[in-house]
């Protein structure tokens, strides 16, 4: 096999992830997805040097031929030279997740949006734990169907 | 010379003691163990966000975003971080000199608001009718995420309604369960150290906008530096307090030592005069 063609194959990003309380994960992987607040964006070896806002949503990366899922509650992604660095404010792998607490967490925000009207304070504060409740059962689905 | 009753008495008070001191020395190792670990945890996160920052900053001009904008300062606040209890040695009292260190120096010539996190400074400053801008007590009940994102609310509320111009947090850094360092760091304005220049070559894509991201990223960066003080204080006063206990007990066996001694030497006189009473009757009777 011709070495350029070797060097092609081997080449990866370093995924970083880590949450203010702990480091998920510092590996080789082959790509990565993220939800970015302008829609979900892909990352790929030789991306360019990238900033973005992350939004509450589904976070996967491949690595050999296992696609892992994660629900991430915003933050933000950096890559640089083959390096993603993902700041998330709360992450939770697919098989972390506790689908009975988050269908009772998603039953309290849907009561609560209900129950409140868009002007209130608190409104957007429901509806945010609404979506996180929302992509936790969405990826925790995932992991169910594998 | 103490009686023999007295001293047994003395010596079941200060075992008593000593088991207390003892529990208290076990249950701090346990907790100082588990903030010890949140510290290492958070450190990953704050680094990156340092990193990020910092590439940041050197394509920003200070300008860009209020928080960066470094002016000159006439209102300072302090926000002084305590225990809640004490027994942990000299904890409190360091920092509470620290801050009154600060005070004493940055007081002339500037205005200062104090805000006060801990019951144990918050008591210290009542006591001396010192005015508070903000006091938190009971904060060992609370997440220190829930705790830090509240404070770093209330900071940059503050700064951004130009009620002060420079915040500044006092904390203890825990280097070893032996030695807690009281530590002086700014928050606002944000100190961004990025050289200009250096790596605006580079293309770089940002979503959605620098200034979007500038707003969201620099009140995140004063939460985490926060929420960073709020772990070394929690992991030095455990540190503190398993110190000062350690030493408690072992000063408790000590004298616990020393009163055994004293307590042998009283009963062993007290035998030897009975038994110089009951020889010298035998020997009257004679």
């Amino acid at each position: 096999m011709p070495s350029a063609f070797n060097s092609v194959m081997a080449e990866k990003i370093r995924l970083r992830l880590v949450t203010p309380s702990r480091l998920l994960l510092d590996e080789e992987v082959d790509e990565a997805t993220g939800p970015g607040v302008l829609g979900e964006f892909g990352v790929l070896p030789k991306h360019i040097s990238f900033l973005t806002l992350l939004a509450v949503g589904e976070m996967s990366y491949k690595q050999g031929a296992e696609r892992h899922h994660l629900a991430i509650s915003g933050g933000y992604a950096e890559v640089l030279d083959d390096v993603m660095t993902v700041l998330a404010d709360a992450a939770e792998y697919a098989d972390e997740i506790d689908t009975e607490r988050a269908r009772a967490a998603r039953e309290r925000a849907e009561k609560r949006v209900e129950e409140l009207s868009g002007e209130d304070k608190e409104f957007a504060a429901a509806e945010a734990a609404l979506r996180r409740a929302l992509v936790r059962l969405q990826v925790a689905g995932k992991e169910a169907r594998r | 010379m103490a009686t023999l009753k007295a001293i047994r008495k003395r010596i079941g008070s200060i075992r008593n003691t000593q088991q207390i001191t003892k529990a208290m020395k076990m249950v701090s190792a346990a907790k100082l163990r588990r903030a010890q670990e949140a510290v290492l945890q958070a450190r990953p996160y704050a680094e990156k966000m340092a990193a990020l920052l910092k590439n940041l900053s050197a394509r920003v001009s200070a300008e860009a975003h209020p928080l960066l904008t470094v002016g000159e300062e006439k209102k300072v606040q302090l926000w002084l971080l305590t225990a809640d209890r004490g027994l942990c040695g000299g904890y409190n009292a360091n920092l509470i000199r620290a801050a009154e260190g600060f005070l004493r120096s940055h007081g002339k010539e500037k205005e200062i608001q104090l805000a006060v996190v801990g019951r144990k400074g918050v008591d210290y400053f009542r006591r001396r009718k010192v005015e508070m801008a903000e006091r938190y007590i009971n904060i060992g009940g609370r997440p220190a995420e829930e705790l830090a994102a509240e404070m770093a609310q209330k900071m940059i509320a503050g700064f951004l309604k130009e009620e002060c111009d420079g915040l500044y947090i006092l904390y203890s850094r825990f280097r070893s369960a032996l030695s807690q360092v009281p530590t002086l760091e700014k928050l606002i304005p944000v100190a961004a150290e990025g050289e200009k220049g250096e790596g605006q070559a580079t293309e770089y894509l940002y979503e959605p906008g620098l200034e979007a991201l500038l707003a969201s990223l620099l009140p995140k960066v004063v939460e985490v530096a926060i929420y960073r003080a709020l772990l070394e204080a929690s992991a030095s006063e455990h540190g503190a307090r398993m110190t000062a206990m350690d030493s408690a007990t072992s000063n408790a066996a000590e004298m616990i030592s020393t009163l055994t001694l004293q307590m042998n030497r009283a009963r062993q006189a007290s035998i030897t005069k009975e038994l110089l009473e009951v020889v010298s009757t035998a020997e009257a009777l004679k």
